[in-house]
């Protein structure tokens, strides 16, 4: 092969990349570079640079150090049989780019993971050195995600969490069953025990942090992973089940679902088509649901239908709402904020504006229109001073009423 | 920072100093509600003139001060930066509220209240889409940008730039101000021009490189993109040039991957014709290019000229390119294409074989939020996007012409047709050739009832047969 320049380098190990949901770059501590001699900061906060027309956030430099890999995974485009071209860069070369790209405001930060060369630990050596350059050698106070490698050794993986705000390792596919099909190498089991130490490591430097002010950091920013939706054959109700249980077991702070795309020089094994990208959206509402909307993991499941499948026309907190009508209306001059959440068409904040103003005023359906988004969607489930929506909830047909009027047609479906 | 003064009428007048003035603001808006001003009597400006009527002499500073939530200081902060004319005078008459009510900004309800967190919400948006958007260029060691912002937050924005990038030197150029940081102290200077910050920086290819390939063909969500990556920030981003050639080849991208072979190809364009009709015809797409025959022109992303072969015996003529054709650069393939295409298979016609393209050639609309609400093409701008569909005729020659809704049937018979009276049975045009006339299939996504769209689906499709079979005639 004859030496691919730095740019043909970056063409390559960014599409290799690409298939990987996370780019966030919320949830660590604030800091900025004064009083430092390199570049950096945080907000906590998020900042998305550029969106890409496929809609996702381009947050951080998100690269493999490598795409070559000796697993064989067969969702994977860069799995040891696909015949895509290789690259592999030096620790150097994504340092530089790196802080090339941060200093023209182009990127929050990097998000590095790479295929598996050698052996586990060889490639999480390579991924920390970046990390620890950055840090050590440039004083980088931007955002770092590392993706860990479930099998390498415990000292890497700690200071893999020293130097990043994230890191992550993907569960890749719902249920154990697919994961032995498809990605014979990989071990649920091992991927679920480097998760629980990691969250025993983030636990205790927490801890630590809290009695000590100079108690080094650790993934200030958490761990998150994420699941392939579509390639297997879970539905939503497993993907739900195992999503639920990764929050609880190992305090995740985003789980990221990924509608299983085309990828070039697919393995035979894989469906040649992709699920709707709307079942992807469905799973992030319902994650959404369960951990901002104060909803059990088992009642968003209860909207699933006979095949286990969430509606795909209209939203789950929705869905829910229609299945059990005797919880509605609701008042929004007395209901608690617990009840409030459930109302299909309020959101968060809608809910904690209403719970500010009705100390100050009995609310009125136009003092609702002022407050939401769409006062029509909100209606048929409240109760305020002048309203009551006695006429809308009883019908049998409310769903049709509710449910988008013209299904979005999908931009060049096949 | 602010003058106050009586002017000839009873209002009493504030001259502020910047539009973003916000201690001028809170300067002479506490003073004035200490003395119990009413909103409506006082007249606020921006301007460095000097009146000189009182001059500076505000009216009882003694006046008893009185304390207001920390909220509200942070809203009018937010809000002052906001380009509103109105903003100095409703948080002046909220302020007076909160000294009669303390808990005053807890009732969001109210329409003063909501109104100023709405503008606050836009400041701040605003703002963080600045933190963003703004693209550095490297120019020996110091690192310029320029950027504009829809509000005045430039100030506003400099701390975070300091924090961000305290041991760089650095400026940020926008229309009105300018920032600049020498690693040590930063300096404010007049507004400038985007051509002082010159390109040339080898990087931006690099980045360019990188939003192509991190882009995956096979979601396309350009609606998404938009709502988060609105046009108006687009000028001063390297990046963005690439979004209508991702979108236009991402199908294409994504059968290539099914297909097995990552060779990306360029959507399909116009086959050989014997003759010099293909280069007339890409001489003539070129033209079209830079066309300012009207002032669509300027709104408008660019010209979305026909597609099709040149030997095709059907010419279909639409109205004008939608928000997504617009983008694309292609005829047909939004929400309406895709019904369009849909039917066409369902009439057994393969759009390959056929010449595609609209009346009018820009996409014309009124922007509403983040949105671009399409708005139909007046006469005016019909007759003069005439000449271009003339031209593609004359190449094309079609033996049906099919005029998609009544705009296409105006461009190509020069006067209104009521398309219920017309459709099913052919016209003959000024070269002999037929035009059938039928809807627009945009025209059958907008009816709101099933029933009524599903009817007039089948009225469409029957057209479309029709024309299918006259075809087929006319080809023995």
């Amino acid at each position: 092969m004859t030496q691919l320049g730095l740019q043909q380098k970056l063409g390559i190990l960014a599409d290799a990349a690409k298939y990987d949901a996370s780019c966030a770059s919320s949830g660590t501590t604030k800091r900025d570079s004064r009083g430092g001699t390199g570049v950096g900061s945080s907000e906590g906060m998020g900042i998305c640079h550029a969106y890409a027309p496929d809609g996702r956030c381009i947050s951080l430099l998100k690269i493999l150090l490598t795409n070559s890999c000796i697993f064989d995974c067969a969702y994977c485009i860069n799995r040891s049989s696909s015949n895509v071209r290789r690259a592999r860069f030096t620790a150097e070369e994504v340092v530089r780019l790196t802080l090339a790209f941060y200093k023209r405001n182009y990127i929050e930060g990097l998000f590095l993971s790479s295929g598996i060369i050698r052996s586990s630990n060889y490639t999480m050596e390579q991924i920390v050195e970046v990390a620890r350059s950055l840090r050590e050698d440039h004083d980088f106070r931007g955002y770092i995600h590392l993706k860990t490698i479930p099998d390498a050794d415990a000292e890497l993986v700690r200071q893999a969490g020293l130097y990043a705000d994230r890191v992550s390792i993907n569960v890749e596919l719902p249920t154990t069953d697919g994961l032995t099909k498809l990605a014979p190498e990989k071990d649920a089991h091992r991927i679920e025990t480097a998760m629980s130490d990691m969250r025993a490591s983030i636990d205790d430097a927490g801890d630590a942090s809290r009695r000590y002010t100079s108690a080094p950091r650790f993934a200030p920013a958490g761990q998150s992973t994420q699941m392939i939706v579509g390639a297997d054959s879970a539905n939503d109700r497993d993907i739900l089940h195992k999503a639920s249980g990764l929050y609880e077991r190992y305090a995740l702070r985003r789980v990221y679902y990924s509608a299983f795309s085309p990828i070039p020089d697919a393995s035979a094994v894989l469906p040649l088509k992709r699920p709707p990208l709307m079942r992807e959206h469905r799973l992030y509402q319902s994650d959404w649901l369960i951990r901002f909307y104060g909803f059990a993991p088992a009642e968003v499941q209860s909207t699933t239908d006979a095949h286990g499948m969430l509606a795909l026309d209209i939203d789950p907190k929705l869905a829910w709402a229609l299945k059990f009508r005797d919880q509605f209306p609701v008042n929004v001059n007395t209901a608690s904020k617990e009840m409030l959440l459930r109302v299909p068409g309020l959101g968060a904040k809608s809910v904690e504006r209403i719970l500010s103003s009705r100390r100050w005023r009995q609310l009125r359906l136009e003092d609702i229109a002022r407050l939401t988004v769409s006062v029509a969607k909100v209606r048929p489930f409240i109760v305020a001073t002048d309203w009551r929506p006695t006429s809308l909830i009883d019908r049998t047909d409310l769903r049709s009423f509710l449910a988008p009027k013209q299904e979005q047609l999908e931009l060049f479906a096949p | 920072m602010s003058r106050l003064a009586v002017s000839t009428t009873d209002a009493l007048r504030v001259t502020l100093a910047a539009p973003d003035d916000f201690d001028g603001w809170r300067d002479a808006a506490r003073n004035l509600a200490a003395s119990g001003v009413p909103a409506d009597a006082v007249a606020w400006h921006i301007g460095t003139e000097e009146p000189e009527l009182f001059g500076s002499d505000a009216p009882k500073r003694a006046a008893a001060q009185f304390p207001v939530p920390r909220n509200f200081v942070d809203l009018a902060a937010d809000v002052v930066c906001h380009s509103d004319p109105e903003r100095f005078a409703l948080l002046y008459a909220l302020l007076l509220r909160l000294r009669d009510n303390r808990h005053a900004l807890e009732d969001e309800a109210d329409p003063l209240v909501r109104r100023l967190q709405k503008l606050q919400k836009a400041v701040r948006r605003d703002l963080h889409k600045m933190h963003a958007f703004v693209r550095f260029r490297e120019i020996d060691g110091r690192f310029v940008a320029f950027f504009e912002p829809e509000h005045h937050i430039v100030r506003r924005s400099a701390s975070f730039f300091v924090g961000r990038f305290t041991n760089m030197r650095w400026s940020i150029l926008a229309p009105d101000v300018s920032i600049h940081w020498d690693g040590e102290i930063l300096t404010e200077g007049p507004g400038a021009t985007r051509a002082e910050a010159p390109s040339g920086d080898p990087f931006e290819e690099t980045w360019r490189t990188y939003y192509a390939s991190i882009f995956n063909p096979a979601r396309l969500k350009v609606g998404a993109m938009l709502k988060e990556m609105p046009k108006k920030y687009w000028r001063n981003m390297p990046e963005t040039a690439l979004v209508q050639p991702l979108i236009a080849s991402a199908r294409q991208r994504e059968l290539d991957m099914i297909a097995g072979s990552a060779v990306s190809q360029e959507p399909p364009r116009a086959v050989e014709r014997p003759g010099n009709a293909q280069a007339a015809w890409d001489a003539l797409r070129e033209q079209a290019r830079t066309c300012t025959r009207c002032d669509l022109c300027g709104p408008a992303t660019q010209t979305v000229f026909g597609e099709g072969p040149l030997t095709a015996p059907i010419m279909f003529i639409g109205e004008q390119p939608g928000d997504q054709e617009d983008l694309a650069g292609r005829p047909f393939v939004g929400p309406a294409g895709q019904l369009f295409n849909a039917v066409l298979e369902e009439t057994g016609i393969d759009r390959s074989t056929t010449y595609v393209t609209n009346a009018v050639k820009h996409f014309k609309f009124v922007p509403r939020g983040k949105r671009r609400i399409h708005s139909k093409p007046d006469t005016g701008e019909i007759d003069a996007c005439r000449w271009w569909v003339e031209q593609e005729r004359a190449l094309v020659l079609p033996q049906i012409t099919v005029a998609l809704g009544a705009t296409a049937a105006r461009s190509l018979t020069g006067k209104s047709i009521t398309i219920g009276r017309a459709r099913g049975a052919p016209l003959t045009l000024a070269d002999g050739s037929e035009c059938w006339v039928t809807v627009h299939p945009s025209f059958i996504l907008r009816i709101p009832e099933e029933d009524r769209r599903e009817e007039e689906r089948a009225l469409f499709v029957q057209d479309l047969k029709r024309v299918r079979m006259r075809a087929e005639e006319l080809a023995e």
